[in-house]
């Protein structure tokens, strides 16, 4: 399961754009991360092509991308989508009310948690602490931090999202 | 109360990108005095003011820089730990986003002290958002020159770098921190060698969390003298708590040292939510001890609260009301230790797992009494065989509440009716 999660195509035009990301920092290989985050940018999960492409550009064994990738929660193998909605389980949270949160997020999206929506575009899954402990229970889209929820809310967030009406 | 700003005292006030604004509220100054000091005349003021690490260990800041001051390699390495992972802490997110160069500044006079002419700074990923403020009040500190290469015509070079991390809690550990920073998984090293010896890149290397080197310049600056007027006797100067969970006012207050935690709670935050009545507290994050509502009156600098069994750790105090069940906040505790141990060390990955079955079992209201006593051998294992930091505090919250909120435990054990683990509990089952 975990192997064939791992392998699944990439857009060559991706790839070469990966490609050039990685290119730029041949022989330091610590600066993966760096090469990492940025990649990110452009495939939001890294196969088995992506990694041999960073591998190669970089000069470093693709065992050392792959067992990175997977020690990191918010680096990940298998394909994610395009908004990532992150649920903090931390105990601010918890006892803030963040399991009516993540139901009416799972409502919302029609996914349960750890799921990604059909058309590919929302990923829900938990986190530990996201640092927004004074403005519990709170979740982040991608690199965006909402905080004080409401089950409403939540729904109104998610909704401009769906509309794609965020920048 | 009245809170006392020296740390948080450019928060809101000064537009955090311009370091011209900064500069111009008393910043700067300190870095200046330092540049005109010795190394050892800087360390010796540490020293005298007393400052101990914000973190969570309390560790004398001066004896890090000593020992990577005298280190052999000339080359060394001044880190900030901005990987702020305990969970209910985000005060580092409110210093680095409304007061960056304060940062900077107390990096470049521990370069100083130490003799390091690289700075990095590893940002927890879950704050990439702060970036963009970061990088512009470098830029701009480093046009203006204060910072950068010949800092205020010194001649000495100071070169900042930021690097991210990806989501992991075990990176605020400090020797995962520098595996990280060297593109690695972020698995804590055996010691020794100590990291003022053998630390990022093998270089002789001090880490600091971010609040510790926010100190540094008002040390400098006012003197170890005035440093002293402020908090307890052990555990000099002021400290960001963070107040979550249900009290009404929550947030990021700074007092002196030894203030009292009711205080805090009822003066400060305005008490419980809607009317309901306190069950719990825990200090120092999610790795902390769990203290019931008759212990609340408590002094808190690093060695009273490490005298009742918990910790201080980075200031955090998380409020629980009646609501909640202690028995369900522990099994959230241990569910976020189980998924943060790195499985480097087996009694941290193979315990935190069996910590989480045991509690689990009585929570659900199959458990023994004689369960118990297990816990209380595995912790103790736990902490004495674990690599880390976070195998060694991962019984804490279990250990402290089975002391302090023992009836609730007894009660889950003789299958009595709990409101919230009988009604399905916690949020990820």
């Amino acid at each position: 399961m975990e192997r064939e999660s791992y392998v699944y195509k990439t857009p060559a035009s991706k790839l070469v754009q990966v490609a050039a990301i990685a290119a730029e920092y041949r022989d330091r290989p610590d600066m993966l991360m760096t090469v990492l985050i940025r990649a990110q940018k452009v495939v939001p999960a890294f196969s088995k092509a992506v990694a041999s492409v960073i591998a190669r550009e970089m000069n470093i064994p693709m065992n050392q991308v792959y067992s990175f990738v997977t020690f990191y929660a918010m680096l990940s193998v298998k394909p994610q989508g395009k908004y990532i909605v992150r649920m903090c389980k931390s105990a601010p949270c918890h006892v803030h009310g963040a399991k009516e949160i993540v139901e009416a997020i799972e409502e919302q999206l029609g996914i349960r948690i750890g799921e990604t929506t059909e058309d590919g575009r929302f990923t829900l899954e938990y986190c530990p602490c996201l640092g927004l402990c004074e403005i519990s229970p709170a979740i982040m889209i991608n690199d965006k931090a909402y905080g004080n929820l409401t089950p409403e809310s939540v729904k109104d967030i998610i909704k401009q999202y769906i509309r794609e009406d965020v920048e | 109360m009245r809170e006392v700003h020296v740390l948080l005292k450019n928060r809101g006030k000064i537009d955090p990108k311009n370091a011209q604004e900064y500069a111009e509220n008393g910043g700067f100054e300190a870095l200046r005095k330092a540049l005109s000091m010795s190394g050892a005349e800087i360390i010796e003021e540490v020293k005298k003011s007393g400052l101990r690490g914000r973190g969570g260990a309390g560790f004398p800041t001066y004896r890090k820089m000593e020992f990577t001051a005298g280190a052999a390699d000339p080359v060394r390495y001044i880190v900030c730990n901005a990987d702020e992972g305990e969970p209910g802490t985000n005060k580092d997110r409110i210093l680095l986003s409304t007061d960056p160069c304060a940062i900077f500044e107390g990096m470049a006079i521990a370069g100083l002290a130490v003799g390091a002419h690289v700075g990095y700074i590893y940002l927890r990923a879950e704050y990439t958002y702060i970036f963009p403020v970061m990088q512009a009040a470098l830029l701009h500190a480093e046009s203006l020159g204060y910072l950068g290469k010949n800092m205020m015509g010194s001649g000495y070079d100071f070169e900042i770098k930021f690097r991210s991390g990806a989501g992991a809690y075990v990176c605020g550990e400090e020797t995962a921190l520098f595996e990280s920073i060297e593109g690695k998984r972020g698995e804590p090293r055996f010691r020794p060698p100590c990291p003022s010896i053998h630390g990022l890149f093998g270089k002789p290397t001090m880490l600091n969390n971010v609040e510790t080197l926010a100190n540094l310049a008002p040390i400098i600056k006012n003197g170890a003298e005035w440093y002293r007027t402020l908090g307890t006797e052990g555990s000099p100067g002021t400290k960001l708590f963070t107040v979550c969970g249900n009290v009404v006012r929550r947030g990021v207050f700074e007092f002196p040292m030894g203030v009292n935690l009711k205080d805090i709670i009822y003066e400060v935050c305005g008490g419980i939510q809607d009317g309901h009545k306190l069950l719990g507290v825990q200090t120092g994050g999610t790795s902390g001890a769990i203290i019931n509502a008759d212990q609340i009156d408590m002094t808190l600098d690093i060695d009273s609260v490490s005298a009742s069994g918990g910790r201080l750790g980075c200031g955090t105090i998380l409020v629980i009301d009646d609501r909640n069940c202690i028995v369900d906040i522990v099994l959230n505790n241990l569910d976020f230790f189980r998924g943060e141990s790195c499985g480097k060390c087996t009694p941290c990955r193979e315990g935190g797992q069996q910590l989480y079955n045991l509690v689990n079992r009585i929570a659900t209201g199959h458990g023994a009494i004689q369960d118990l006593e297990k816990i209380d051998e595995l912790a103790e294992t736990m902490r004495l065989t674990a690599l880390c930091g976070l195998g060694h505090s991962t019984a804490v919250p279990v250990q402290t509440s089975i002391q302090n909120f023992r009836g609730a435990y007894l009660k889950h054990i003789d299958r009595d009716y709990c409101p919230v683990c009988s009604e399905g509990g916690g949020i990820y089952r």
